[in-house]
């Protein structure tokens, strides 16, 4: 996985699914048409502004509430790259796994990245750079057993080798 | 070794002698369940995995009953997948429209999750079934779809945290109280990962229903699953509707937890959760003393969709009407609670109090329909999510109460607490 560079979008703690993706619009399954209405309960508009390669930066619980995959879908196909947060609520955890979206856990650096500042993470060692500010830190590594689904290509790429 | 339920649940079904927090496991689920919103990713990922069949036709549920009836053509073409697979996989557990309920009350009335059992749904609220004794949680749709091909999961053995309550309820204190008041305490992340046992003097003499209204919220306080140990009412239950065999587990005395919380309920009046988050539960009187106008009134969900929830709420409607303007929403659970509703003579009252009487379904608890507010509206409802835009309009409001709050709320517009409608 290459390097990862954007600029910070902050948002609070316990960010819930339903500010991620409200269920009004989970009538489909298609990620564009998901991604129109990103965090649009949290930040009307978010989803124009977003620009491809961008980082949330998140408080803690970030993805509570329901188990819909389409969050992790929505934010992945709004263009963002990379979530940090202090911790995510254990679904949204395994389905930005499952739906390939890259969460990194770092309590130093999701409170002190700012927003707007331009980031760079490494995703190979959880390396966070806020370029603005020039401190840099490090996220939890990402545990043993979701690493080897990674290297098989996620969960389904994961059952399809074991399957066939 | 001295182990929890959660453990020793987990620990069966992934064929050990014990398990320990932490601990990676791959286990053998007995029921894998989804509905109108998750379902259809689940069935795209399955269609990867170049399995033909799913594991066993009788353990994946499918259960469509978030946008039914269908409320637009998007939402009938999504409850179309489900129908097209049950039909293709021969499912004998697909329920359409005129049997389907909402899956959490469904299920158990059905006989389907049983205590024992390792069960997961892709919905959060499937923890539901901890109430019979089982380990039940939440998942994704992949997750699902992996488990709906393979009978198998990937878990990590959560630790547990014991909540231990004593004391006799005060009058119009219900299941939903205890856990409003919970979550309250350890707060949306408090048990984040982690199992949330129940137990005490208070939930051995817990009837079932308010059981399942509080295992079905353990996930509004991040947990991974919420758990009572299986007794004789849960046995009451369980007996007459099981359709399998089914296996009782109790934690041992020794066994470890993360941390134990002690509750005495009788200092506990009936709840009140104040948006944007279930934490923000306070007594009912703090809330009537807001003189806080509402303009909905939703009773159901699969909180509070039981035959007994109906009966709470009619016995302070009974004569009496819904505030002028007042949209009160009655959502039975199933069609056995709303066909027990009519024997019983609660539909009556409920019409007669100028309420709505919903066909099944979780509709406006979401947001998707049925009941949806404006911008500036308020609720109360007896669901489980009060989050910003829950209900409707990102500038709408959801208080989150039991039945006969809700009901109390309902006659005198704004929230009241049962005792002012006497």
């Amino acid at each position: 996985m290459n390097t990862i560079q954007g600029k910070a979008w902050k948002f609070g703690d316990d960010v819930d699914t339903d500010a991620i993706i409200p269920a009004r619009y989970l009538n489909t399954s298609d990620p564009l048409e998901l991604a129109k209405h990103c965090m649009e309960d949290a930040d009307t508009g978010f989803a124009s502004k977003v620009k491809n390669g961008d980082i949330i930066v998140a408080g803690k619980n970030f993805g509570c509430g329901s188990s819909r995959e389409h969050a992790p879908m929505s934010i992945k196909a709004a263009g963002v790259a990379c979530v940090i947060a202090p911790t995510f609520a254990r679904i949204f955890y395994r389905n930005a796994f499952n739906t390939g979206l890259l969460i990194l856990e770092s309590g130093e650096a999701a409170k002190a990245i700012e927003a707007g500042h331009e980031v760079a993470v490494n995703p190979a060692d959880g390396t966070i750079d806020d370029l603005t500010s020039g401190q840099q830190y490090k996220a939890q590594p990402v545990p043993e057993f979701m690493r080897k689904l990674l290297d098989d290509g996620g969960l389904i790429e994961h059952w399809r080798k074991r399957l066939a | 070794m001295a182990q929890t339920i959660t453990e020793k649940i987990l620990a069966f079904h992934a064929g050990l002698d014990t398990v320990e927090p932490g601990q990676l496991i791959e286990a053998q689920v007995d029921i894998a369940l989804a509905n109108d919103v998750t379902a259809p990713i689940a069935i795209a990922e399955f269609g990867k995995l170049g399995v033909e069949k799913v594991f066993d036709d009788e353990r994946v549920l499918l259960i469509p009953d978030h946008f039914t009836p269908n409320k637009d053509i998007k939402s009938a073409e999504q409850a179309k997948i489900l129908r097209d697979f049950a039909k293709k996989q021969e499912l004998k557990n697909y329920f359409e429209i005129g049997r389907v309920g909402i899956e959490h009350v469904l299920l158990p009335e059905k006989g389907l999750v049983l205590p024992g059992d390792l069960i997961i749904g892709a919905d959060s609220h499937t923890c539901t079934y901890g109430a019979l004794g089982a380990f039940a949680t939440g998942v994704g749709s992949t997750d699902l779809a992996a488990a709906m091909a393979t009978g198998k999961v990937w878990l990590k053995v959560p630790e547990t945290i014991k909540v231990v309550y004593h004391g006799k309820l005060s009058p119009w204190v219900e299941g939903k109280d205890l856990i409003l008041h919970t979550i309250g305490i350890l707060k949306v992340d408090g048990a984040l990962y982690q199992a949330l046992e129940m137990m005490g003097e208070t939930i051995e003499s817990l009837p079932m229903y308010g059981r399942m209204s509080m295992a079905n919220m353990a996930i509004e306080a991040g947990a991974k699953n919420g758990i009572i140990a299986p007794d004789e009412i849960t046995l009451d239950y369980v007996r007459s509707r099981a359709q399998r065999d089914y296996t009782l587990f109790a934690s041992d005395a020794d066994a470890v937890y993360h941390k134990t919380i002690d509750i005495d309920v009788s200092k506990i009046r009936p709840q009140v959760a104040y948006p944007p988050l279930p934490d923000k539960s306070r007594s009912v009187d703090l809330a009537a003393a807001d003189k806080i106008a509402i303009d909905q009134v939703v009773i159901g969900s699969c909180t509070n969709g039981r035959i007994e929830d109906f009966r709470l709420a009619a016995s302070l409607l009974k004569g009496k009407k819904a505030a002028p303007y007042m949209r009160l929403l009655i959502i039975p659970g199933t069609q056995d609670v709303y066909r027990q509703m009519i024997k019983e003579g609660l539909t009556d009252i409920f019409l007669d109090a100028e309420a709505l009487i919903s066909p099944p379904t979780c509709g406006p608890c979401l947001g998707g329909h049925m009941g949806v507010l404006a911008a500036g509206e308020r609720a109360v409802a007896t669901t489980n999510r009060n989050f910003v835009g829950r209900m409707g309009h990102p500038e709408s409001e959801v208080y989150l109460s039991n039945p006969a709050v809700a009901a109390a709320s309902a006659i005198l517009g704004r929230i009241a607490t049962p005792e002012e409608v006497l």
